[in-house]
């Protein structure tokens, strides 16, 4: 009972117009519909019908091909971030999947169009991807596939090493203004004359007396950069000693991974934001009676429980709906926090009707550090059975740690921030006096994979071409990580 | 709109892991990791340094939150610390990856790196495969197969032909004598037969470490004749004092306490091969796994005679290979290397360690036998 092309162009006029209706607000979207094979070689490339050529796309692409043949995973959407947004469906699904996926889809298109986090990205992504092909490519032709490609496996090593947040904040050390021995150039406070007072407002000889004594209070040492730099991709672009061809493979590498980052950072919420609207629209409107089991069956998988684990469908959708429900009923603000009555708290209805409103607001500010952080509530998780899980060395196993809210939320926190990765600054460029790049792991809890550390060291030396120096914790003691370009050092440090 | 350039990457990516392979080929070979992960067709590797390595979180550092039932202390079920929001996953050791590899694809990785030669099968071919081939085009089939291009010019033909072809008005109506239909040829392709005699000693003096050195050489016995020769056939003998025919199984995990007499081995191969395998059909792979300890200087002196006599003319090669052991005196190796060494039918290995498989396979197969 496939569907063919035809039918998504009937159904699409009717799930758009409904979608408009309840106030989603979307790029033109244009459903394509293709074959399972196809699905997995789009998803290996991450949407993107164009992309340089690795190795690593192939990888994705077995891994994919592997879980569909014995029946491990089926995708059944695939929407990419781009006006117009593409969205892909899977031809062999029935009609009652195709509508709930449209629904889905076009919800994901209203979250990519208005969430703030995705405000900064290119929506001309296919095009600037099939650039970059075509870049990488030149570069194959020019110095050959292996030197492109192992140079592209560096980069790739190295593409969590951005900073998540840059393209919304200004940080302290941005600007880049520096002198010419590194430091940034001391300025001499002048007050405000007319030109003809100048001489007599800042007497030369005041200023070339302020200029000497600005000289003499330099540091002995400066560090460059001046502050700690979390940008590492950007650092190397702009400092290390990269050919041409390199510093633009870099560069489309760091393009990228910037272009990718907001998906990885609101994954719960654009995921439960899609599967609140399909569940609405498809319950409400589009559903025919003749559906509902397969619809049900559907919906019911794309949220299920699975067992000790949580699904971001399912929590970012339980946590919408929760959030609509406090809000139509006021269970927000004073008045509530200080209510201990649990009674008076479980019937509380102040018909305030703002749910709806809440939401729209939600998904265009939050990112899913920020959402878990403001809206999951202490009610949400025992109603919900959420716990913390650690890994407990004695018995060698993952296991269930605390059904303490300060500790789920915590943990659920800790795991989502900088998307789950160490984060990594560049802190000194010119270490020991010789040109060794000293990176800090701000230490939070978590200890680094060391044999993963070593050899993305290797590959930072590749690029930086001077030793390269770690400082982090390894078996709870401060340490400092080392490669010299052949032997890895340890060695223990005083201070954390 | 399929994706032209998957299929570059894809091969790349195959190109890369088959590289590794055969970097690490050796210790494949040696530490017998494969065994375990062979299917029908496939045999699944784990493959370090394929993943690209990144900082990350050390395995079984960070918790998560989790839902559902459950007390604090209560294990998690496997692998749900690895599933977990944003988890960096609690697999051992650095970037290991599984990857499939068909049987051939491995031998073909074998053959490269010990460099063996292609056999050159002999005697006479028993035909075997048959192949369908649309190659030809005839006037009468079924409608499912016609051939519109043809038919088609056939009728243009005969209406040009016929002068009923009106440039100004080309219309062509094919009558039954045009009709062409796609036809095939079946063709047969010889392929030779073989079949490998596998035999061990399966007495007391033979461990499990020297039987674990077995496996893995049959191992890769059979993956490279399993490759040479499509229609490959295996069969097992075991002795102590007596010797039997038994399945794979058994053969690998039968233990017996008696004494060993080879010869009871040899007479039972030569039984096997006389009964179902003639020599000018097949070609006859024999390999005899053993401690060289034997029962006595009279049955060596046998065992001689029956290879020399019976066995080696019937065979492409006998492979003999040693495994040490604390028990066996290792005689029999040099008893054959005396009276046998000169005869190239006859290859003689000795395997001290799982490190001498890769040499042992060398000697066993390097001479395209």
């Amino acid at each position: 009972m496939s569907v063919t092309q035809k039918d998504i162009l009937a159904l699409q006029p009717e799930i758009e117009e409904l979608a408009r209706s309840y106030g989603l607000d979307f790029f033109p979207v244009i459903f394509e519909l293709v074959d399972y094979d196809t699905m997995n070689q789009l998803a290996a490339y991450g949407g993107f019908p164009i992309r340089y050529p690795h190795w690593r796309f192939g990888m994705e692409y077995d891994q994919l091909s592997k879980g569909y043949r014995y029946g491990l995973q089926k995708i059944y959407e695939m929407v990419i971030n781009t006006n117009p947004c593409y969205a892909y469906l899977m031809d062999v699904n029935a009609l009652v999947d195709q509508k709930l996926v449209m629904a889905h889809v076009y919800a994901h298109c209203d979250f990519f169009k208005n969430n703030f986090y995705f405000s900064h990205t290119n929506r001309k992504m296919i095009d600037e991807m099939a650039n970059h092909a075509i870049r990488v490519r030149r570069y194959i032709d020019r110095f050959g596939l292996e030197t492109v490609e192992n140079f592209i496996d560096v980069c790739l090593s190295l593409e969590n090493l951005i900073d998540y947040h840059s393209p919304y904040i200004k940080r302290k050390g941005d600007n880049r203004e520096v002198s010419d021995n590194g430091a940034p150039k001391p300025r001499i406070k002048k007050l405000k004359s007319k030109k003809y007072m100048e001489k007599f407002i800042n007497p030369p000889e005041f200023i070339e007396a302020q200029k000497k004594k600005l000289e003499e209070e330099k540091p002995e040492h400066l560090s460059y950069p001046a502050q700690p730099e979390r940008d590492v991709l950007l650092f190397l672009l702009e400092h290390a000693p990269l050919e041409n061809w390199q510093r633009d493979v870099l560069g489309i590498i760091r393009e990228e991974a910037y272009y990718f980052a907001p998906q990885g950072m609101t994954k719960i919420m654009n995921e439960g934001w899609a599967t609140y609207w399909h569940a609405t629209m498809m319950t409400r409107n589009l559903l025919h009676p003749k559906e509902v089991v397969d619809y049900a069956e559907h919906h019911s998988g794309t949220v299920a429980n699975h067992p000790g684990r949580l699904n971001p469908y399912r929590i970012g959708y339980l946590l919408f709906q929760d959030i609509e429900d406090r809000w139509n009923k006021g269970k927000f603000g004073k008045e509530w926090e200080e209510c201990d009555d649990w009674r008076e708290k479980k019937n509380w209805d102040k018909q305030l009707g703002l749910g709806r409103q809440k939401i729209f607001e939600v998904r265009k500010l939050y990112n899913d550090v920020t959402f878990i952080d403001t809206f999951l509530t202490e009610e949400f998780a025992r109603e919900h059975k959420l716990f913390s899980f650690a890994y407990n060395k004695e018995n060698k196993r993952y296991e269930i740690e605390s059904r303490e809210f300060h500790l789920i939320k915590q943990r659920l926190l800790q795991s989502l921030t900088n998307m789950g990765q160490p984060i990594i600054e560049v802190v000194e460029a010119n270490y020991k006096n010789r040109g060794e790049l000293f990176l800090k792991h701000k230490f939070e809890g978590v200890e680094l994979h060391v044999q993963y550390a070593r050899d993305t060291m290797r590959n930072l030396f590749h690029l930086w071409k001077r030793p390269v120096n770690i400082q982090t914790i390894v078996n709870e003691k401060p340490v400092i990580l080392s490669f010299n370009g052949q032997d890895y050092h340890e060695v223990e440090i005083e201070e954390a | 709109m399929p994706l032209m350039n998957m299929e570059n990457d894809y091969n790349r990516f195959r190109q890369i892991i088959k590289g590794k392979i055969k970097e690490n080929l050796r210790k494949y070979i040696s530490n017998g990791e494969m065994i375990g992960r062979k299917g029908k067709e496939l045999v699944s590797i784990p493959l370090p340094q394929i993943d690209i390595p990144r900082f990350r979180f050390g395995d079984n550092g960070q918790g998560g939150a989790g839902q559902g039932d459950g007390e604090p202390g209560e294990p998690l079920s496997q692998g749900d610390g690895e599933e977990g929001e944003g988890q960096a996953g609690n697999e051992p050791g650095a970037h290991v990856r599984e990857v499939e590899l068909t049987m051939d694809e491995l031998a073909e990785i074998l053959g490269e790196e010990l460099e063996l030669p292609n056999i050159e099968p002999r005697g006479k071919k028993e035909i075997v495969s048959h192949k369908d081939r649309y190659t030809g085009i005839r006037r009468v089939g079924p409608e499912s197969l016609r051939h519109h291009k043809r038919t088609f010019k056939e009728a243009l033909k005969r209406q040009i032909i016929s002068g009923q072809f009106n440039v100004e008005k080309p219309r062509i109506v094919p009558i039954r004598d045009d009709y062409r239909y796609r036809s095939w040829k079946t063709t047969t392709k010889p392929e030779s037969n073989a079949v490998i005699i596998y035999m061990m000693d399966v007495s007391g003096s033979m461990w499990e470490e020297q039987k674990e050195i077995v496996r893995l050489e049959t191992f890769w016995i059979d993956t490279w004749l399993h490759y040479q020769y499509k229609g490959l056939k295996t069969r097992y003998i075991v002795h102590d004092a007596r010797a039997y025919e038994v399945d794979r199984e058994t053969f690998f995990t039968l233990k017996e306490n008696g004494g060993t007499v080879i010869s009871t081995a040899y007479e039972l191969a030569l039984k096997i091969i006389e009964k179902d395998y003639p020599v000018d059909e097949w070609n006859i792979y024999a390999f005899h796994f053993s401690d060289g300890d034997n029962w006595s200087r009279d049955d060596n002196k046998y065992c001689l005679e029956l290879l020399r006599d019976h066995l080696l003319p019937r065979v492409n090669m006998f492979g003999y290979g040693q495994v040490e052991s604390t028990y066996g005196s290792g005689e029999f190796y040099d008893y054959l290397e005396e009276h046998l060494g000169d005869d190239d039918r006859l290859i003689l290995s000795q395997i001290p360690d799982k490190e001498a498989i890769y040499d042992s396979i060398k000697d066993f197969l390097g001479k395209g036998k």
